[in-house]
């Protein structure tokens, strides 16, 4: 390994010629560029989240109401789940063109599907004894989802959100299709020009990002839900 | 929409669909790809599924898997066996350019939601029915043959449903590597700024999933011993895990 390749005069690890996987000088020199993709992989992913979260949860508020709607909705999610995210894509560029907002709609939907299921099976998982306690202690309707219902179904929401979290850091890197791929493009532009160091960096931040975001929202779920620490 | 109409005429193109870069040359080299790929996955992890599931040993190892599965984007994995020495971008077989690098990608993405669900499926057996067949007299191997196996079964299915969409999923995307397949019809028109045979492309690749979803969740239910009645209280309790987590698409 040369880890330390930058004090001798020879070539550099990722020159063409020597072309190691694991190159520190080149991400050294590359900084600014690295950086610049992995925010943009950050931004896409979070983006891509929250409109994902921001669908989800008024339709899975409806469809627990219209027993026809969730048949639907779990339907469609079945079926976008079925599409691979290089056909998903291209679908949607005559709406949205070449554009992050193209990768960001695409991931959003993928995101939706899993999060409209885990908000369903959560609130499915609320006790029907709770509830009736809850109404009988004088709880509306509203009041009755925000403080006694969206609580205790968190833990399957969360659970859920991890899965969509960590696939959509994933399948970012597919968005380098319309040149919006965060570190796919790195990865892209890696396996075209034989160019290892950079792609195999590219493949580890993402997995290390992946990693870095399940872990913060294992920690926001012990803040948001002290009462399962033990039980964990 | 301009580009729906061009889309819909590549379609209606008879020149697109054949010759060796047609679309029906590229669709029956990914139908090889996925039916190899996921026989191979199939051969190494059932079988190492369901006796781990038997045994009852190494359920962390078999449940993590597919968050594992998840983490690791498939272009990465893909570009990295690409742009290995062994093995590659080479022609291989009927398979294409870098159908080694492929096939092998697709059998690890397939590893996962088989292997889980293999798992999850024989230790889902309910304890009373495994003691009832000790108590009959039935060896290990007669129980996990005849009671184990049949009751896991729909279980197993939906896991082999689901790295069917996965392998499918992956072979696409091959294309990003220059592999073999139907993306390649989405790649070459994105690249040539041709978007209606990238449109193209991505309509028959959809169809062909739904296609084929539509004919793994036929033949699920074909397979399942107890399609209803006193099944379906233990198929409520799997379903929560197995829809919102298992179902969620791995990297690609």
């Amino acid at each position: 390994m040369t880890i330390l390749g930058a004090a001798d005069s020879g070539p550099s690890c990722y020159s063409r010629f020597v072309n190691e996987w694991f190159c520190w000088q080149y991400v050294e020199d590359r900084h600014v560029q690295i950086t610049d993709a992995l925010v943009e992989h950050i931004a896409i992913t979070l983006a891509a989240l929250v409109l994902g979260i921001v669908i989800a949860l008024p339709l899975a508020l409806l469809a627990r109401r219209l027993p026809r709607l969730e048949s639907l909705v779990l339907g469609f999610s079945t079926g976008v789940y079925t599409i691979p995210s290089l056909a998903l894509l291209p679908l949607l560029v005559p709406f949205t063109g070449l554009s992050a907002a193209t990768v960001v709609i695409g991931l959003g939907l993928y995101a939706l599907t899993i999060l409209v299921r885990a908000l369903l099976d959560g609130l499915r998982s609320v006790p029907d004894d709770v509830r009736e306690a809850a109404s009988g202690l004088g709880y509306g309707r509203a009041r009755m989802l925000t403080r006694i219902e969206m609580p205790l179904a968190l833990p399957v929401v969360m659970a859920g959100l991890r899965v969509a979290a960590v696939s959509t850091v994933a399948l970012t890197t597919v968005g380098t299709l319309v040149a919006y791929g965060g570190l796919g493009d790195l990865i892209s532009h890696g396996v075209q020009r034989d160019f290892r160091a950079e792609l195999m960096t590219a493949a580890v931040l993402c997995v290390v990002l992946a990693v870095v975001l399940d872990v913060l929202l294992v920690l926001l779920q012990r803040v948001l839900t002290p009462w399962t620490a033990g039980t964990r | 929409m301009d580009l729906f109409s061009q889309t819909w005429q590549y379609l209606l193109d008879a020149d697109n669909w054949t010759g060796a870069e047609g679309l029906v040359a590229r669709l029956l080299e990914q139908l090889l790809l996925t039916a190899t790929a996921l026989a191979a996955a199939m051969l190494l992890g059932l079988p190492l599924a369901l006796w781990l599931g038997h045994l009852g040993k190494g359920g962390f190892l078999a449940v993590n898997i597919s968050n594992v599965g998840r983490a690791v984007p498939t272009f990465a994995l893909l570009a990295i066996l690409v742009a290995a020495d062994w093995p590659g971008s080479a022609d291989f077989g009927p398979y294409g350019r870098a159908g080694l690098a492929t096939l092998i990608a697709l059998v690890l993405f397939a590893l996962p939601p088989l292997i889980t669900n293999g798992y999850v499926g024989m230790r889902e057996v309910p304890s009373d029915v495994q003691e009832a067949a000790d108590g009959m007299g039935m060896s290990s191997v007669q129980r996990f043959r005849r009671v184990e196996l049949p009751l896991a079964l729909p279980v197993v299915a939906s896991g082999v449903r689901l790295a069917l969409v996965q392998v499918w999923a992956t072979a696409t995307i091959a294309a990003l590597v220059a592999g073999p397949g139907l993306g390649r019809i989405i790649t070459e028109g994105f690249a040539r700024n041709d978007y209606a045979q990238g449109m193209a492309g991505a309509v028959v690749v959809a169809v062909v999933a739904l296609v084929l979803e539509l004919a793994a969740a036929a033949a699920q239910r074909a397979v399942d011993p107890m399609p209803s009645g006193p099944s379906s209280d233990r198929d409520d309790a799997l379903s929560v895990p197995s829809t919102t987590v298992a179902e969620a698409p791995t990297g690609g």
